[in-house]
């Protein structure tokens, strides 16, 4: 009986787990080691965020459905792994600290067979002074990442509202926190849902919204943008994140690298160098992601971190990590199993793998600040990974360590992204945006580097019912409810 | 020739941001397509066949 250990109970963590438990049967064994009680589909958090939704609407509890799977969970994270075992065994462990109230603090060695690293992201709001401490949110911003930041997010929202009624005007600052955050989506959906409810609530014109990004351009998604055809014409997605900002009054400063939070006030550095100042009621800016700082160790007890993971802390895969310049990036350097180099019962699936490099062109301002948004890994893209992933490590199972492993490149891979403007079954509307494959591959689409008969976007209602619809169906399916399999990431 | 002022409701935000006068902003029969329901009912049906032809070429 062999043992698969999957770390994080996310999107990505979640698909591995769950078909691996499907294909593998009551033969092997696996366990999932994640830190919350609660799964949470990450993209309603925007709505928990405006009010429109509850915790309760994008959460369920996790050990009922692992039950039902035959899936051994433990309700812990992840500190250090030893993929060579200690001195007194060969045998791979990972240890772990346990976070539920019966045990919190209590710590266990965990051995394995296959281990699938799927950890997702370190908030890292530490990055930035005043933004918050380690992985906490600071008392300045709001967030809408966790499903309790949303639903605190959304009360400063409310308080906000109740101060425009009373006829305080607000100004909500609404971006990235960091040059070098990731993300631009998630901030993207909040602003233009902030603005809808303001407008329902009937204060908009009490309000001044502005966007901050570092992105180089409006519309560059941390993909580099992209372009599409629209009446005829292939064109990028700046005019089309422009207009949609102009039609709803939205100013936007890019190009910026926040690099402080006070009560009420950011100070960034711009792209050319210059310095300034933007003041705020309300903000939420997203953190920068890191690896969640797993550490490495060999068999004598020797600190391998670096081996294992980069220095950003997400792990290190089958990628080509040489450092280029932007002109020689190639899709090829993309990782296609997700298999760590060193120890090849390891794979990382999801945020937790580490990019090769960026998608979007670096940048630098003439300080030297890098600010440039690091590449998305969306949840289409997390849930292909970990279901490749996951039908690696059965392989590996049931038909030998040099099983053939299974490619899932994100430059091959194209990815299906709703991007809501607001709710409403009526009024509601959405970004419905498709990319084709994620991660430009300029050699076999010259030009756009896309292939622009599967890359598209339009805004509308029908956006936001795909949005609704999409909410139910991956909740459903996360919960293992009957026909699962048949959904897909 | 009349001094009425013509006043096109859709337009008036160019003036509201030099950002905005380089852009493109829709017009009221874009935006009225938006939330149409016919209309946005065919394209739902047109979206997801895209969508499913992206998400079949990425498994
Ligand atoms: C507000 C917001 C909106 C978004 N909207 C969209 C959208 O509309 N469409 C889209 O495609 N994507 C969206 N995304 C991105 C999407 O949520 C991510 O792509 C996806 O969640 C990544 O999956 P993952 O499994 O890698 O990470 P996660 O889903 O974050 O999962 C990581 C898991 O690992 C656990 N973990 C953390 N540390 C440890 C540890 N030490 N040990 C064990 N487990 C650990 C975490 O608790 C978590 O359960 C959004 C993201 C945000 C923040």
């Amino acid at each position: 009986m062999a043992r698969l250990v999957v770390l994080g109970g996310g999107v990505a963590g979640h698909t591995t787990a769950t078909f691996a438990a499907k294909w593998l049967g009551s033969d092997h064994e696996v366990v999932v080691v994640t830190p919350n009680a609660k799964w949470n589909w990450i993209p309603s958090n925007i709505w928990v965020g405006v009010g429109q939704m509850t915790k309760k609407d994008v959460t369920f509890d996790l050990a009922p459905v692992y039950a039902k799977a035959g899936i051994d969970y433990r309700q812990a994270k992840a500190v250090s792994l030893n993929p060579e075992g200690s001195e007194s065994s060969d045998k791979p462990f990972v240890t772990i600290e346990y976070t539920s109230a019966d045990k919190a603090g209590e710590t266990e060695n965990i051995e394995y067979d296959y281990i699938v690293n799927a950890t997702g992201p370190k908030l890292n709001f530490g990055a930035t002074p005043g933004l918050g401490e380690g992985s906490q949110l600071g008392e300045h911003t709001v967030s809408v990442c966790t499903a309790d930041h949303a639903v605190h997010a959304s009360e400063k929202l409310q308080e906000a509202i109740e101060k425009m009624k009373g006829g305080t005007r607000q100004k909500f600052l609404i971006g990235t926190g960091h040059g070098m955050c990731t993300c631009q989506g998630a901030a993207f959906e909040y602003i233009f849902n902030i603005e809808h409810e303001l407008r329902k609530a009937g204060v908009r014109d009490m309000a001044d919204i502005k966007w901050i990004s570092n992105e180089s351009f409006l519309g560059d998604f941390g993909m580099g943008g992209l372009h599409m055809k629209v009446g005829g014409y292939v064109v990028s997605s700046k005019l089309f994140a422009e207009s949609l900002y102009a039609e709803r009054n939205i100013e936007w400063l890019i190009g910026a690298h926040v690099s402080k939070v006070e009560q009420g006030k950011v100070a960034y550095e711009l792209l050319d160098g210059s310095t300034g100042e933007e003041t705020f009621d309300f903000a939420m800016l997203i953190p920068p992601f890191a690896g969640v700082g797993l550490k490495a160790y060999n068999k004598s007890g020797e600190d391998i971190t670096d081996t294992v993971f980069a220095p950003n802390g997400f792990m290190k895969v089958d990628a080509d990590y040489t450092p280029k310049p932007y002109a020689e990036w190639k899709a090829s350097d993309w990782p296609r199993t997700y298999q760590n180099p060193t120890y090849k019962n390891m794979f990382a699936a999801g945020i937790a793998f580490a990019p090769p490099h960026l998608i979007s062109k670096p940048m630098k301002s003439p300080n030297g600040t890098p600010i440039n948004p690091t590449p998305p890994r969306t949840g289409m893209p997390s849930g292909i990974i970990g279901k490749a992933v996951a039908h690696s490590v059965c392989d590996m199972i049931t038909k030998g360590e040099n099983a053939h492993l299974h490619e899932a490149s994100m430059a091959e891979m194209g990815a299906a992204c709703v991007a809501s403007a607001g709710k409403g079954i009526f009024t509601g509307t959405a970004a419905a945006m498709t990319v084709y494959p994620v991660v430009p591959d300029f050699e076999k689409y010259p030009g756009t580097g896309r292939d622009t008969d599967y890359t598209f976007g339009e805004i509308g209602l029908a956006g936001h019912w795909i949005k609704h619809i999409l909410h139910h169906l991956f909740i459903y399916k996360a919960k293992l409810n009957p026909g699962w399999t048949l959904i897909p990431e | 020739m009349s001094n009425e002022v013509k006043i096109v409701k859709e337009e008036e935000n160019f003036q509201k941001n030099e950002q905005y006068q380089l852009t493109m902003i829709p017009g009221a029969f874009a935006r009225r397509l938006r939330t149409c329901v016919i209309f946005q009912f065919i394209r739902f049906i047109i979206i997801n066949i895209k969508m499913i032809i992206v998400v079949s070429k990425s498994h």
